[in-house]
């Protein structure tokens, strides 16, 4: 799994990509903590390279999105989810908790 | 019938995903059913690791992949400590973000993504998880 991170005005965007498992769920924590260290809580998440992703990344998003909604100051978007991933994302009722964007663009302009 | 045996890491989760992969694609599966074998297995091992052998170790996972007429059937066999995906309870895929829990998701996602799950466990042959996905159409 590899992430990079650029940042706007109003929100971080961090893409994605590779495999984000057991083994390489930490690396994708620690990308979004990277923001949230930063004071950054407006977090756009561009999936758009990711090929696999499984529990243990639904935790890790789970983790960041509690914390980055906590007193209103702000929230993880996603863009850009390849389908396989929408549709295990759905069987888990995590649509219900995340906004999704078609295009990475369309998630920054939201902030 | 092909086996192969992986040391409990959480590093091998890639190759054994390729393993049951490839038996997915010989088996005649479609993409969305070769992912949803690959998600299955990866959090099938996932507990194996976690709860079975309680964290990462050099124990073995022997996964066997099995394609016949119907589709394809993965049997994952470990002998740590007996650990029932049956007995997982479901989790609450309606609570807010607040009360949303995370155990049990890796199970519910293995009962939704495969057509039939079974797990028998004995002292002689270990932990024995099988799975099956049936092409579709079938």
């Amino acid at each position: 799994m590899e992430y990079s991170t650029k940042q706007f005005k109003r929100c971080d965007l961090i893409s994605v990509s590779g495999r984000v498992d057991s083994s390489t769920s930490a690396s994708f924590s620690e990308a979004i903590d990277a923001s949230m260290n930063n004071g950054q809580y407006k977090i756009v998440l561009d999936l758009g390279g990711v090929e696999f992703m499984s529990s243990a990344g639904f935790r890790a998003l789970l983790g960041g999105q509690r914390t980055c909604k906590r007193y209103n100051r702000g929230e993880i978007v996603l863009s850009n989810v390849p389908d396989r991933v929408k549709e295990a994302l759905d069987l888990a009722g995590f649509l219900a908790l995340f906004k999704l964007f078609e295009d990475e663009t369309s998630a920054v302009g939201f902030f | 019938m092909r086996t192969s045996i992986f040391s409990a890491r959480f590093v091998n989760l890639d190759s054994i995903r390729d393993f049951v992969g490839q038996a997915a694609v010989d088996a005649g599966l479609d993409e969305r059913q070769v992912y949803a074998v690959q998600l299955s297995t990866d959090e099938a091992c996932t507990n194996v690791i976690e709860h079975a052998y309680g964290g990462e170790c050099d124990d073995p996972i022997e996964v066997t992949c099995n394609v016949h007429y119907g589709g394809l059937t993965v049997i994952i066999r470990d002998h740590g400590r007996v650990f029932d995906p049956g007995s997982v309870p479901e989790p609450d895929l309606k609570a807010g973000l607040a009360e949303r829990g995370i155990g049990g998701l890796g199970v519910y996602l293995i009962r939704k993504m495969m057509d039939k799950i079974e797990f028998e466990s004995s002292p002689q042959n270990g932990n024995v998880l099988t799975m099956v996905k049936y092409r579709q159409g079938n």
